[in-house]
């Protein structure tokens, strides 16, 4: 029974997964709209039955949640909830009606591999939980699949994905050859930092870096990002990355704690690098989608700044960032698949061009949501990017604050570009004026209120640092 | 409720009722009651500041408040004024409320102009107000980044160029700003973000040396801070005639604010260290943006170098750090920002009847709008410093004060920087002569009609605050040096 309620989260995403299949399964032909609903309604309710935070051990320590794990669930699951949302228009597409049951299915399996993972008592569940939550992605990645970026994109994804596990599945394979143990609490003591082990943790590190996209392993990125259908690519870019940002820096500061000199380094590194990149490249970019998988680059170097500082600064505010984050951009993939869904092309930075003239409102949610990625104020970007900063700062790491905070203007720049197309460039055929349909307005407007509020009203960060 | 947290939340209403207003007339309305509120909120303040004070009130800020924000990082909503920023919140609401006179008939998309010039206006209130590092960089934050879409989508000439790099030199600084301020509250020990809290904790002298030239720079770039003064003649020219008058007017101030306030308040023995460097830099800003301004063609770009030239004059009186440089700074602060609100809101005018602002095409204006030309010769006049016009105070009291060194390091950049005085008067007078006097040949300017109602108000309302500091300066003189006093003492406290 204690098992039961310790794994209550994943015990009871699994039950709405089930229920999604077999609703799917038994439901007549065309039912999208209520299979919609049905998803809509457990998803929430499985969100609110399981908002209460608690700590758990179960399985002698394979497995373990902690509260803050609780919150990432919680926010990756309203994430989750908003990405479907999103869909709805994409999924009554002709060519995708028959299979919006297996997106729902193939979401909620990686979200689990992701519970999974952010509650993980040992680098076993952990690798479980990582790979189920990448698998089933490549599926989703390739979900177009009879237009060709999509199935590219599907392939590069699940092949980068494999070699990266593989990475990390060696370096896994030093740290229990060395230590005799995969359990984190019997790691940390077993941990001192020899040269295998420094070997393991790099190994270890560039599996993750795969997933969060981190420069140099971000060669995969923009591809599919481009390729996957946009609320994928949202998922990807906020929901995946949440949770591998989570995992890092749990382990980092749990179970690596006694190497803290070596991987303070390679964070620093790692990060500037990210930012420094993803920025430059970002410039460069026409297609918005592929111009926010660069931006989703340098934002995950923001996010390892948390990672730089002290365990419960650092991690209070990587959440927070996260929470700021995930609004933001799925603000942002929401408009760029509703102009993906009503032009029919790929969107490029030119599409935008007098959107304002045309669709005052989806120009201004998407105005607010690119000056919150900028971090303007009085936005939640603003304050999410304060509290980074200040994190990394507070351990001594002034330089890469400081490199950081000059990136800051040039992706202002380039968010500044879109905005501009937006409102300066002239058109002479800018998107037509078009309703969009009901979940997606919910979504954004969502999305809009928490830009504006989560910073402005403190509360969000407070009850993140009070778990 | 705290009267100061008045001056957010009119604005805040005032986007509120300007989302909500349907037709032009609501626009103009809701503007024109906000305005006005403002204005009279901040001369009420100013009475009440000053009846507080004979009556004895002794702390160095007034009406004082503070809220907790964000519990873990310190960071507070605290208020508190002191005579500069009560001198400074009046300044910005004389200026918002004639800048909402000069932009009456403004098109296109009316409500989305006067949406971001309130938002502006949200950030610079906020800023004057605020007594906590974080509150305060947020809402500079506020305030810069409407420029960005106020230039672009309203502005003329070069906008996108120069809306571009208006923002991003500005962002640029205020990344130097923000590790310098987070530099100030781990230096003092991490538990408040509070200014007059943050005084009494001594920041160690390396950190000092490290943050302050950062936090110098930072404010120092939105003041025109040679060699970081180039987005403001791109800025100035291309933005909408409201706009350059805030942001010459105000925006400019917020700088010099930051640079006393925050880095030399805070940090002096940073200041001592690197006073030196800095008055060398403001030195060459007077001298070259006056320089400058002489070889311009452009009415526009004149008026903008004529800014980096007074404006690092007010840099140059701060990095003195005598109590009557000090003082001298502030009000050359409040008289720039309403004599050159003033030239802006004149040049807007000009060239919304004559579509040029080139020197070269414009000439005869007298006869053709002589409001509009005696308003620019009293402006002219004010600023060459001319007795009797806020300009001869400010500058008269800046140089006395510079003059008070008596080392010849000092001394010498003193003498430099008079030098501007002359310059000043070249620029001038050059355009006074050449566009307003002689006879115009253009057929077309001589149809042109003279200024509207709401044009000569708010040319009225700007000359009228023009001159009563002029002549009436002591009130406001003794307001500021009170409250320099104590800058000053942690300033000489510290080895100068």
């Amino acid at each position: 029974m204690d098992i039961l309620l310790s794994l209550q989260a994943e015990i009871s995403l699994v039950a709405v997964l089930v229920i999604v299949l077999l609703a799917d399964l038994i439901g007549k032909e065309p039912n999208h709209k209520r299979l919609q609903k049905t998803v809509y309604v457990l998803l929430a309710l499985h969100i609110a039955l399981n908002l209460r935070p608690f700590e758990a051990v179960a399985f002698g320590g394979m497995y373990h949640t902690t509260p803050m794990a609780c919150t990432v669930k919680s926010l990756l699951t309203l994430g989750t909830l908003l990405v479907f949302m999103q869909a709805s228009q994409w999924l009554e597409r002709e060519d995708t009606r028959h299979k919006a049951g297996e997106f729902y299915v193939l979401t909620l399996s990686t979200l689990l591999g992701m519970y999974f993972m952010v509650s993980a008592g040992s680098f076993l569940l952990f690798y479980v939980g990582l790979e189920l939550a990448s698998i089933p992605m490549a599926c989703l990645i390739a979900f177009d699949k009879y237009r060709h970026h999509s199935a590219e994109a599907g392939a590069k994804f699940i092949l980068n994905s494999m070699f990266s596990s593989a990475l990390m599945l060696y370096g896994l394979s030093f740290i229990y050859g060395t230590c005799g143990t995969a359990y984190f609490a019997e790691l940390t003591p077993a941990l001192t930092g020899t040269p295998l082990q420094v070997m393991a943790l790099v190994l270890f590190f560039a599996g993750l870096g795969f997933k969060l996209s981190l420069v140099p392993f971000h060669m995969w990125t923009p591809d599919t990002y481009q390729g996957a259908p946009a609320a994928v690519s949202g998922y990807l870019s906020v929901i995946s990355k949440g949770a591998a940002a989570f995992a890092l820096i749990s382990i980092l500061h749990h179970v690596f704690a006694p190497m803290l000199q070596s991987w303070d380094l390679l964070v620093s590194i790692v990060l500037v690098a990210s930012i420094t990149v993803a920025n430059l490249f970002a410039i460069l970019q026409h297609d918005l989608k592929r111009f926010m998988a660069y931006s989703s680059i340098s934002q995950a170097g923001y996010i390892m700044l948390a990672v730089l500082g002290e365990t419960g600064q650092g991690t209070t505010s990587l959440v927070y960032y996260i929470a700021v984050y995930l609004m933001a951009n799925l603000a942002v993939f929401g408009v760029i698949g509703l102009l993906e869904q009503q032009t029919g092309a790929a969107v490029e930075r030119s599409t935008c061009n007098a959107l304002y003239t045309t669709n005052p409102r989806l120009a201004f949610v998407m105005t607010i949501a690119l000056f919150s990625l900028a971090g303007i104020p009085p936005f939640a970007g603003f304050f999410s990017k304060f509290f980074v900063f200040a994190a990394a700062f507070h351990t001594g790491h002034w330089a890469v604050v400081f490199l950081a905070l000059v990136n800051t203007i040039i992706s202002l720049y380039y968010y500044l570009l879109v905005v501009k197309a937006m409102y300066i460039m002239p058109s002479d055929a800018p998107v037509a004026a078009f309703r969009s349909p009901l979940p997606a307005r919910v979504c954004l407007l969502v999305c809009l209120l928490s830009i504006m509020l989560m910073g402005v009203c403190s509360s969000v960060y407070q009850y993140i640092a009070a778990v | 409720m705290n009267i100061l947290s008045l001056f957010v939340l009119i604005p805040l209403l005032m986007l509120a009722g300007l989302w909500l207003a349907r037709t032009l007339n609501q626009v103009r309305g809701v503007m024109v009651t906000g305005a006005s509120l403002l204005l009279a909120a901040a001369v009420w303040l100013t009475v009440a500041y000053i009846g507080q004070r004979n009556a004895g009130a002794a702390q160095e800020m007034l009406f004082t408040d503070s809220i907790t924000w964000y519990a873990p990082l310190h960071i507070c909503y605290s208020v508190g004024v002191d005579g500069i920023s009560v001198a400074m919140l009046l300044l910005s609401a004389i200026i918002v409320f004639t800048g909402t006179f000069a932009s009456w008939r403004l098109q296109p998309l009316t409500k989305e102009y006067f949406l971001w010039f309130t938002l502006l206006s949200t950030g610079v209130f906020g800023f004057f107000i605020s007594t906590d590092l974080f509150t305060m960089f947020m809402f500079y934050e506020v305030a810069l980044i409407p420029m960005y879409l106020l230039i672009g989508v309203w502005g003329s000439g070069r906008k996108e160029y120069a809306a571009m790099k208006l923002t991003l030199m500005l962002m640029g600084a205020s990344a130097f700003l923000l590790i310098g301020i987070l530099g100030i509250y781990y230096g003092a020990g991490g538990d408040t973000m509070n200014i007059l809290e943050l005084v009494k904790r001594d920041i160690p002298y390396d950190m000092q040396r490290l943050f302050f030239p950062l936090v110098f720079l930072g404010f120092g770039v939105l003041g025109a801070l040679f060699p970081f003064h180039t987005w403001s003649p791109d800025g100035h020219a291309s933005a909408p005639t409201a706009v350059s008058m805030l942001h010459a007017g105000v925006l400019m101030k917020l700088g010099g604010y930051g640079c006393f306030r925050v880095a030399m308040y805070l940090m002096p023995e940073g200041a001592a260290e690197w006073g030196n460097f800095f008055l060398v830099l403001t030195t060459i800003s007077v001298v070259y943006g006056a320089f400058s301004a002489v070889v311009q063609t452009d009415l526009k770009y004149i008026n903008a170098y004529s800014s980096v030239s007074h404006c690092g004059l007010v840099l140059f009186a701060l990095l003195m750090m005598t109590r009557t440089s000090c003082t001298g700074a502030i009000l050359q602060m409040l008289s720039h920002g309403l004599m050159t609100a003033l030239f802006f809101a004149l040049i807007g005018m000009i060239y919304g009847r004559t579509h040029t602002r080139d020197i070269r095409q414009l000439r005869g204006l007298m006869r053709i709008m002589p409001f509009l030309s005696v308003g620019y010769v009293i402006a002219g006049l004010a600023n060459l410093g001319l007795p009797g016009l806020s300009g001869f105070v400010a500058e008269m009291t800046v140089f006395v004060g510079s003059f008070e060194h008596p080392d010849t390091f000092h001394r010498t950049c003193t003498l430099i920087a008079t030098m501007s005085i002359v310059i000043t008067a070249v620029y001038i007078l050059r355009v006074v002569g050449r566009i307003l006097y002689g006879t115009c040949t253009n057929e077309a300017h001589l149809k042109l009609t003279d200024a509207t109602w709401d044009e000569r108000f708010a040319v009225i309302c700007l000359i009228a605050a023009v001159a009563g500091l002029g002549i009436a300066p002591l009130w406001m003189s003794n307001l500021i040096s009170e409250s320099v006093a104590p800058v000053i003492a942690q300033l000489l406290g510290h080895a100068l």
